[in-house]
């Protein structure tokens, strides 16, 4: 397993935000975390960073155990974060986003920032112009790229669709597959569950800071109570 | 008017108090950019590197009197001595008396207590370790006119400040603007958390902030200490004034902190035109009163994170 987390518990003061969770993710896996607001889905993504950590469990990435680490010593490790609410430095130019997500690394970053102005045109034709004058979809483009840039194992996106328009949406989507076909390991955090779903090989879903299921995603997607909780959907008439 | 007869003179000593004011309104600009903080002991900073350049010039060439190139050798140790003394000053500051506060997400306030107990001791320390009186820095040139402008007399003290400031002032606009370290400490200032998600320590940057100020800072130190001395007392007015210079540039941006801080000293030499001597610190308050009143933001407002 690349990323395993065992028994994890996070608290914010008295209140425990995850209840002792346990999730796996293999090498190559895309892995996504549904949930209501408050779940604890970008809790998971924050611990495993190391902007939380944990007053009880395991976070072990590729056989070390990361749970205590600091977040620039996890992310020397490999592991990139996309944060919730894009987060990208608005006084920046957008080029200088890209070189921050290359922040850890030494040497040579152009075939990298090629391979992120491939994925994302229009970073391309934005490069000077600060991160803040960015429409959203271009902001989270932005955010992603950055992310790549550290040439992650494992990427961590929240929320990559939030607040944009179903157009941009999609193209987000597409996109991460692209990043999938890379190799890339990713764990979506998705309030988008039918479009995560279809993306994801496995999912897991949050509810109260504890897991309640967790199966391959199409099966998921199948799942009546999935349907009914985040699907938008009735619940099927019963016979 | 009352400054129109003396202007560009006037100006020209405004310039050359407005160098040392931008060089220190650096060290508090960029510690507030990376912790929304004002370093309230930054004065002691300043202290500290004029102390450090008249140990080390001290050391190294005792009481002799240096001419030609050994002038300029002894302006570039002084600054770099000063530069040095400051730095370490301002390393151990934040080591000893913030991060700790820090580590356990204290207050605002306890931040201003523990700057002005730290300026305290550090003052009274230098007080009582130094005597009570200025020690001189022997002049390593007779100060005379160096060449006339606009029918002003530039003197070569003011030559002195005025290229070292710019050599300074250039490298931090350019390390800040250009380098990975300059990338770190904006991406601190604009989104700490989201600069360690990218792997920056942000301790570490934290730490390169201080000693860049402190270098500035230190370095003006000596600067300042060429022409009046260096006495234990010396850092609390400039430095005031310097604070003065930041939020007139607006605070926690770079080159607002530099405009801010030329433009103090320029304000203020034409305001003691107008008024007499004893008026100077009453103008350069005046100002910050007014700034604070008018327009809190400054000059250029908050802005470390652009690229200069």
């Amino acid at each position: 397993m690349l990323l395993e987390l065992e028994d994890l518990e996070v608290r914010y003061g008295a209140i425990p935000a995850l209840k002792g969770i346990g999730l796996e993710i293999a090498q190559g896996e895309i892995v996504t975390l549904l949930g209501a607001n408050g779940a604890g889905k970008t809790t998971t993504l924050r611990s495993i960073s190391g902007l939380h950590h944990p007053t009880r469990g395991r976070i072990v990435f590729d056989g070390t155990d990361i749970a205590t680490m600091a977040p620039h010593d996890v992310m020397a490790l490999g592991v990139s974060h996309s944060p919730e609410g894009r987060r990208i430095f608005g006084r920046m130019s957008v080029m200088e986003n890209l070189e921050m997500g290359a922040y850890r690394r030494r040497g040579a970053i152009r075939k990298d920032l090629d391979r992120v102005f491939e994925l994302f045109p229009v970073l391309g034709e934005r490069k000077r112009q600060p991160g803040g004058t960015l429409s959203g979809g271009e902001q989270q483009m932005l955010a992603i790229g950055r992310a790549l840039m550290s040439e992650p194992r494992l990427l961590l996106l929240d929320e990559p669709s939030m607040g944009l328009a179903p157009l941009i949406v999609r193209e987000i989507f597409s996109i991460i597959r692209q990043i999938r076909e890379t190799g890339t390991t990713i764990l979506l955090v998705e309030q988008n569950a039918t479009q995560a779903l279809r993306l994801a090989d496995r999912g897991y879903v949050l509810e109260n800071g504890a897991i309640v299921m967790a199966d391959e995603a199409r099966r998921l997607l199948q799942d009546p109570r999935v349907r009914e909780a985040y699907l938008g959907e009735a619940a099927a008439p019963s016979t | 008017m009352c400054f129109t007869q003396n202007f560009w003179n006037l100006v020209v000593s405004g310039l050359a108090d407005g160098f040392l004011y931008a060089l220190i309104a650096i060290g508090y600009t960029l510690v507030y950019g990376v912790l929304q903080l004002i370093n309230f002991a930054h004065s002691e900073v300043f202290m500290s590197g004029g102390f450090a350049s008249y140990f080390i010039l001290n050391a190294a060439i005792g009481t002799s009197q240096p001419h030609g190139i050994g002038s300029l050798a002894f302006l570039a140790l002084g600054t770099v001595g000063g530069g040095l003394g400051g730095a370490l000053v301002a390393f151990l500051l934040e080591r000893v008396a913030y991060r700790p506060l820090r580590r356990r997400n204290a207050p605002r306030l306890a931040f201003l207590i523990s700057a002005i107990g730290a300026s305290y001791f550090i003052y009274n320390i230098a007080g009582k370790e130094f005597g009570r009186n200025a020690l001189e820095i022997p002049s390593p040139f007779t100060n005379g006119p160096v060449f006339s402008i606009f029918g002003a007399t530039v003197q070569t003290y003011y030559v002195v400040i005025a290229v070292s400031a710019v050599i300074m002032l250039v490298l931090v606009d350019r390390v800040v603007a250009m380098t990975r370290l300059g990338k770190g400490i904006r991406a601190v200032a604009q989104d700490a958390e989201t600069a360690s998600l990218m792997g920056v320590n942000i301790d570490r940057v934290i730490s390169q902030t201080f000693i860049i100020g402190g270098i500035l800072g230190g370095a003006a130190g000596f600067l300042f200490g060429l022409n009046a001395g260096v006495v234990y007392t010396m850092g609390f007015t400039p430095a005031l004034k310097a604070f003065t210079a930041a939020v007139l540039g607006g605070i926690g941006n770079i080159r607002g902190a530099m405009i801010g801080g030329l433009l103090l000293g320029i304000v203020e030499n034409l305001g003691v035109a107008c008024t007499q001597a004893s008026w100077r610190d009453v103008v350069a308050f005046g100002i910050l009163v007014l700034v604070l009143l008018v327009r809190p933001t400054g000059i250029l407002g908050e802005q470390l994170g652009r690229a200069a």
